[in-house]
């Protein structure tokens, strides 16, 4: 096996807990570097437990399976250990923080990273001069900077804020939550960017989304169909043209059936 | 990275191994109050009759008062006749003779502080003449005051060469009878700080007790006098950011400014006076009466207050806007962690015309600390068009703490404006699991939760001093969290 077929993320038969409610139920999911794989689902089908379990989200509980990243057991970590190891969680809804500069966490949050790599840290003036380009290329505007994290942005400004974040940490695995929803066409077209610009072979992207949209600016390797806490049916880029088509009923019909 | 540094409680905590036996003999009077004990004060003072006629006034006043109980504490009775009302300072004999006798673990602290060398000996009670050539350091500063015409001398000496100043001055803002702490200080203080910057002066550098190096061992009841003639303006920096070695638990200080005409003064306090330990044994009180008249035309007075030590804190530094077009700000940090007590606030007293004040409290409660703010906005019937802006906020860490906002408003005439603001919020396990997920150690989550919370405030302290207050209040709240 080749370096860039390595697994990065291996789960496999996950039951999760949140409250009273098996949320994810029996979930498996493997992902290989280099990939893209597309998680759709209709609404609480469990698509955000996903991402949160595998950050490490407090309140969910899990009741069996496992959860393997770059061949280390993920939910034995601590969530700052998986984001130092270059676990990257794009939030659905990304928290206010006010007071704190949006520009003083980006830098923390790389230095932690560095740190944890055995790396130099940054300093001021190299980090402004690093997130100055990434802003070029996300075209947002420097103010947002200098704002209190997330305080007062607008929707679309929290994405590409998160995306931001994420192409300055080069995250080997990147989970995102719904960063496509609520984003006019534009701002859709500049996260898109943002992924793609992360693709490598090296890495590996875990798109959630409810629509197929953002399918049409990030091609992805593989379509799983989220529905009941567990993938009810894989397939590729055609399975997410088919459920636009088609509605989640197909599917979720498909599994009673089955 | 985050090798767990010691907790500060429990190394303020220690006992001191080398102990601070006080010397009796000749430099402390027994315990007790009564007029002989201020007459002999005044003596040991060589004070003019003035001050003793002051004292004994205030003493007589004193006897008749009450120990106030409104305030959001709960503490022990304190005896007053328990207390020592004289002990000179020493050179020598206690305290440790050099840095090598002090505990190396609050040594660690004023490292981890980045509080400079010469500094550290003296927060730890080393007998810093004999050690350190602080004198030269200190008449540099004072030749360049000098030039200036700037007074900045130990009270005591204020006392003896500017008397005309101290008799028209003092108990001016805070008359000997105002409250029973203040009254008391009034009686018995030994020593403290005075300052006096002449009509048009604008003082050439930030004072601060660290320049005055007689400044510690003044003991529990501390007077501070401020007089800023007109057009002046200084800038005073009281207290440390390191952990103070004292042996005393009451405090109970007095500070009065004076700005005349378009003078202005600002005025910062970063205290972090020994806690108590987690379980609330020890501890100092703190109970500061500090006052600011704003006496001349357009005149200004700005408190900066980042408060996280003492047991119990009990101070509301106020202003009285007397001058027309006059200018009152109030800005507070307060901690109150493990089981310590604040209950602080201000009063802006609008008197003049178009007269402005601001009031930013940001009280943060953790363990089963209690933090209460307590302010008081009035407008006089004369204040035409007075203007306050208040926002206080509170933020908790854990379930166990409290927050307690007690603001007063009363309003006498119908042209003023008053705005009051207030949040509660919690660090929420959101914004935590948020600053995990970029891979930020939870503790530094907190540190930068706490610091954006404080951020208002701490941008008003010179740069120096933001720098150590920040860091204080991460060594304060070690372990508050997780």
């Amino acid at each position: 096996m080749s370096d860039d077929s390595r697994i990065i993320l291996d789960v496999r038969e996950l039951r999760v807990r949140a409250g009273e409610r098996v949320i994810l139920d029996g979930l498996s999911l493997s992902v290989r570097a280099g990939e893209v794989h597309a998680i759709m689902g209709p609404n609480g089908s469990g698509k955000s437990t996903l991402t949160g379990v595998l950050a490490g989200r407090p309140g969910l509980e899990v009741l069996s399976g496992s959860a393997s990243y770059l061949g280390r057991d993920l939910l034995a970590m601590p969530p700052e250990e998986r984001a130092r190891a270059g676990l990257f969680l794009a939030f659905q809804y990304p928290v206010e923080i006010p007071g704190v500069n949006n520009v003083y966490l980006m830098k923390a949050s790389l230095n932690a990273l560095r740190r944890h790599r055995g790396e130099p840290e940054l300093d001021a003036f190299e980090f402004l001069n690093l997130v100055r380009a990434r802003l070029a290329a996300m075209r947002m505007d420097e103010s947002l900077l200098n704002r209190g994290v997330n305080e007062g942005f607008s929707g679309g400004e929290k994405k590409r804020n998160e995306i931001l974040q994420m192409s300055l940490l080069e995250p080997t695995l990147a989970l995102l939550d719904e960063t496509d929803s609520g984003l006019d066409i534009d701002a859709l077209k500049l996260v898109a960017e943002g992924v793609n610009a992360l693709r490598s072979p090296a890495r590996a992207i875990v798109l959630v989304t409810h629509y197929q949209r953002l399918l049409d600016h990030v091609v992805p390797d593989r379509v799983h169909v989220l529905a009941g806490g567990r993938i009810v049916r894989s397939g590729g880029r055609e399975l997410a043209l088919e459920l636009e088509r088609r509605g989640y009923d197909w599917v979720q019909d498909g599994t009673a059936a089955a | 990275m985050s090798s767990r540094p010691t907790d500060l409680e429990s190394l303020v905590a220690r006992k001191y191994p080398h102990g601070f036996v006080t010397d009796i003999a000749s430099d402390t009077v027994a315990p007790g109050l009564d007029e002989d004990v201020i007459r002999m004060i005044s003596v040991k003072k060589g004070e003019p009759a003035f001050m003793l006629d002051w004292r004994l006034k205030a003493f007589r006043r004193w006897l008749r008062m009450k120990e106030p109980v409104w305030a959001h504490v709960h503490y022990p009775p304190i005896d007053f006749q328990a207390i020592s009302y004289y002990s000179a300072p020493t050179q020598s004999g206690s305290g440790p003779k050099s840095l090598a006798d002090v505990d190396p673990k609050l040594l660690e602290t004023y490292d981890k502080l980045g509080i400079p060398l010469h500094e550290r000996a003296r927060l730890a009670g080393v007998a810093v003449d004999a050690v350190f050539d602080s004198v030269s350091v200190a008449t540099t500063f004072k030749e360049r005051l000098a030039e200036a015409g700037v007074t900045f001398c130990p009270f005591s000496e204020a006392v003896l060469k500017h008397p005309g100043l101290i008799e028209r001055y003092l108990g001016s803002v805070v008359p000997i009878g105002d409250n029973f702490y203040a009254a008391l200080n009034s009686a018995v203080f030994t020593d403290g700080s005075f300052v006096h910057v002449p009509k048009g002066v604008r003082c050439p550098m930030e004072l601060s007790t660290y320049f005055r190096i007689n400044a510690s061992k003044t003991g529990q009841f501390e007077r501070t006098l401020i007089i800023a003639e007109e057009g002046s303006h200084v800038s005073y920096l009281e207290g440390c950011t390191a952990p103070m070695r004292d042996e005393n638990q009451l405090h109970a200080a007095v500070v009065e400014l004076v700005a005349l005409d378009d003078a202005e003064i600002k005025y910062s306090t970063v205290q972090n006076w020994y806690p108590g330990d987690e379980n609330g044994v020890g501890g100092i009180y703190n109970f500061v009466t500090k006052r600011g008249d704003c006496r001349g035309r357009n005149s200004k007075i700005s408190w900066t207050q980042v408060e996280t030590g003492s047991a119990i804190t009990w101070k509301y530094p106020s202003c009285i806007l007397r001058g027309d077009g006059s200018v009152g700000e109030f800005r507070s940090v307060a901690l109150a962690n493990h089981r310590q007590q604040a209950d602080t606030g201000t009063k802006m007293i609008h008197m003049g015309r178009n007269t402005r004040s601001t009031i930013i409290s940001k009280g943060i409660s953790a363990g089963h600390g209690q933090n209460a703010y307590r302010g008081l906005v009035k407008v006089l019937p004369g204040a035409d068009g007075a203007r306050n802006y208040t926002q206080c906020d509170s933020l908790l860490m854990g379930d166990r703490c409290g927050a307690h906002t007690f603001p007063y408003i009363e309003v006498a005439n119908p042209t003023a404006v008053i705005e009051h603001e207030a949040t509660t919020s919690k660090i929420s396990d959101d914004q935590l699991f948020y600053c995990l997920q970029r891979g930020i150690a939870a503790e530094d989550a907190v540190n930068m939760i706490v610091n954006g919370f404080c951020r208002q405030v701490f941008r008003e302290l010179p740069m120096e001093f933001a720098v150590e207050a920040q860091n204080l209040l991460a060594v304060s709240l070690e372990g508050a969290v997780g």
